[in-house]
């Protein structure tokens, strides 16, 4: 399925990782999960986004939200699964403080999609892994552990995030290195905010990574699994799984016994740490949920939500590279975000114009560049579709020189219109009859050295006035005007 | 189909019940009753009959996705043994716990 991809970490030649990552994604919907209150909990104070459902008070019943139901299927639907005209709830028990009812209500044997593939570019190979299933579940409370001031601790507890949206997909273990990994939940990210179902974000917790690792002498049989959290970064989970891999390659280079277990990652120090065993999984004692009956998939709803795909990404890069003959790196740069992409592709044919190039360039080069400066979220551009536009059209007419665009780029203001833009900062090119040609005539008056040089046959000495004129119109002059000008001036004189 | 003393330990753990010695004998008399019982039922031939997992024939009704009213926090907190700045307040529930530190 996934083959090596030639990257060997020193101590593992002869040994290679078996990677499957599970991941869970917070579902962009208004609401909870089975009730109405919201699901925007960053910014409420504690316990105040909570009703006898998500609170988990006896009696409170369950009401599926559409919505969440929806995005998990589109899930299925972007990542190539079987979407089952039979679905169910089940209640997973167990008990921890930031589960009020006792139990979490997720799926267990019948999810709502199921066998997948994500194709991912990595090491400059498409690779593809398996995709077991993707399922919907119920978000748990938030805890705070805190020590009081006599020095006893406890812990508490924040209901809000109780009850929000999850969906888990869970991939096969066909990864092969940790990049493989990083790669892999790269593209899986850039697919769940392309049909925007989640945010994507790691580190607000909204998408989060655990891992399954074994690793085995190459083409041998399976090693014994090691469950891998706590990774709260793409980093830390290419950083977690590095670690893994090499602690449990030398642990079989050693002769060693590896332990099937749970390990969390701690960030500070580098290293996977064994976690007290959880109870074991069937343990859980999965039950169909009785407060919901089961879940109808109509291919009605099916094939409305596949009509609901947009271009996904892999696609839309190589449309990118094709139609508008763009560089591999550009494409890849453009479609990393979808709000990018559509950004470009507005620009790139506007105005009765078709100049991808132009448009590409100054997306890549320049908005990226302010973008980080001004640290903008990678999806948000500091300017606007119509305001580029604008910029190209004015370079384009000649109406502001590339040096004045590049000047103006970072001063034009939200909303402002580009040439004001340019008028404000006294960046639009000269009128060549007149404050040029003024510009011309004094500094053919201040250099009679380089003008004598000029008409005695030194061409080369135009360069210098050129360079004069420029410093005397601010630079706001068109070079080409200028020499054209001077050179009109000069044979006149 | 008895049942272990420690399967029956071990259910009582899961389910969080402190079990006397009398009462773990109880539990594991009556659950090896029940088992045995399922153990009758078990022996019918369903190979004829779908599986089902509910007994009513109604499908999910769904819920659109809007926002209503939450509960006042007084009311969500009206029962809490402890609280503290808006949280519920529980013992702590790990060993080595960080200060201020979410999970």
């Amino acid at each position: 399925m996934v083959d090596q991809n030639g990257q060997k970490s020193p101590v593992a030649s002869g040994y290679e990782a078996v990677i499957g990552l599970e991941v869970h994604a917070q579902l962009l919907t208004q609401s909870k999960m089975f009730c109405g209150c919201s699901a925007r909990y960053a910014d409420a104070a504690p316990n105040t986004l909570v009703c006898v459902v998500c609170g988990g008070f006896p009696g409170a019943l369950p009401v599926l939200n559409q919505a969440a139901v929806e995005a998990a299927i589109v899930t299925g639907l972007a990542l190539n699964c079987d979407i089952p005209r039979f679905s169910k709830l089940d209640r997973k028990n167990y008990f921890y403080p930031d589960l009020p009812k006792g139990y979490q209500i997720s799926q267990y044997d019948m999810p709502l999609a199921v066998d997948g593939h994500l194709e991912f570019a990595s090491g400059g190979q498409t690779r593809r892994a398996r995709i077991t299933r993707v399922h919907v579940e119920e978000d748990t409370g938030r805890l705070v552990h805190r020590t009081e001031a006599n020095g006893s601790r406890v812990s508490l507890i924040d209901l809000n995030r109780s009850g929000v949206p999850l969906m888990e997909i869970v991939g096969e273990p066909d990864l092969r290195s940790p990049e493989e990994a990083r790669d892999y939940l790269t593209a899986l990210r850039q697919i769940l905010r392309y049909i925007g179902v989640s945010t994507g974000n790691m580190e607000e917790g909204a998408f989060r990574c655990d891992a399954n690792v074994s690793v085995r002498e190459r083409g041998g049989p399976l090693g014994a699994k090691v469950e891998v959290k706590n990774m709260n970064s793409f980093r830390a989970v290419e950083r977690a799984l590095r670690f893994e891999q090499e602690r449990q390659t030398e642990a079989l280079q050693t002769g060693q016994r590896i332990e099937q277990e749970t390990r969390g990652w701690i960030e500070d120090r580098g290293v996977t740490m064994s976690q007290r065993t959880k109870e074991q999984a069937h343990d859980y004692r999965y039950f169909p949920e009785p407060d919901l009956p089961p879940l109808i998939v109509s291919e009605e709803t099916v094939s409305g939500l596949t009509s609901r795909l947009p271009e996904m990404p892999a696609q839309r890069r190589a449309r990118f590279a094709q139609q508008y003959g763009l560089a591999e790196s550009e494409s890849m740069q453009l479609t990393a975000e979808r709000t990018v992409a559509d950004f470009f592709e507005t620009v790139a044919q506007s105005d009765g114009v078709d100049r991808p190039s132009s448009a590409a360039n100054w997306i890549v080069n320049d908005l990226t560049g302010l973008q980080r400066s001004r640290g903008l979220a990678p999806d948000r551009l500091p300017l606007s579709a119509r305001q580029l536009q604008d910029l190209l059209d004015a370079l384009e007419q000649s109406r502001v020189t590339v040096r004045a665009a590049k000047e103006l780029l970072p001063q034009i203001r939200e909303g402002e219109a580009v040439m004001m833009a340019a008028a404000r900062l006294n960046l639009l090119v000269l009128d060549a009859a007149g404050e040029i040609r003024d510009a011309v005539v004094a500094t053919i008056a201040a250099f009679p050295a380089a003008v004598a040089d000029y008409q005695g046959g030194k061409h080369a000495a135009i360069g210098r006035l050129i360079g004069e004129t420029m410093r005397r119109t601010d630079g706001r002059a068109d070079p080409e005007e200028v020499r054209r000008v001077l050179e009109e001036e000069l044979i006149r004189g | 189909m008895p049942l272990s003393r420690e399967e029956v330990e071990h259910v009582a753990s899961l389910a969080r019940l402190g079990l006397t010695t009398e009462e773990l004998s109880l539990m594991q008399d009556q659950l090896s009753s029940i088992l045995g019982h399922i153990a009758v039922i078990d022996q019918v031939d369903t190979a004829m009959i779908s599986p089902t997992a509910q007994v009513g024939s109604v499908s999910l009704l769904l819920r659109a996705d809007v926002v209503t009213a939450s509960l006042p926090r007084d009311a969500v907190l009206a029962n809490a043994p402890r609280q503290q700045d808006g949280f519920i307040e529980v013992s702590a529930i790990l060993d080595v716990v960080n200060e201020e530190t979410d999970s």
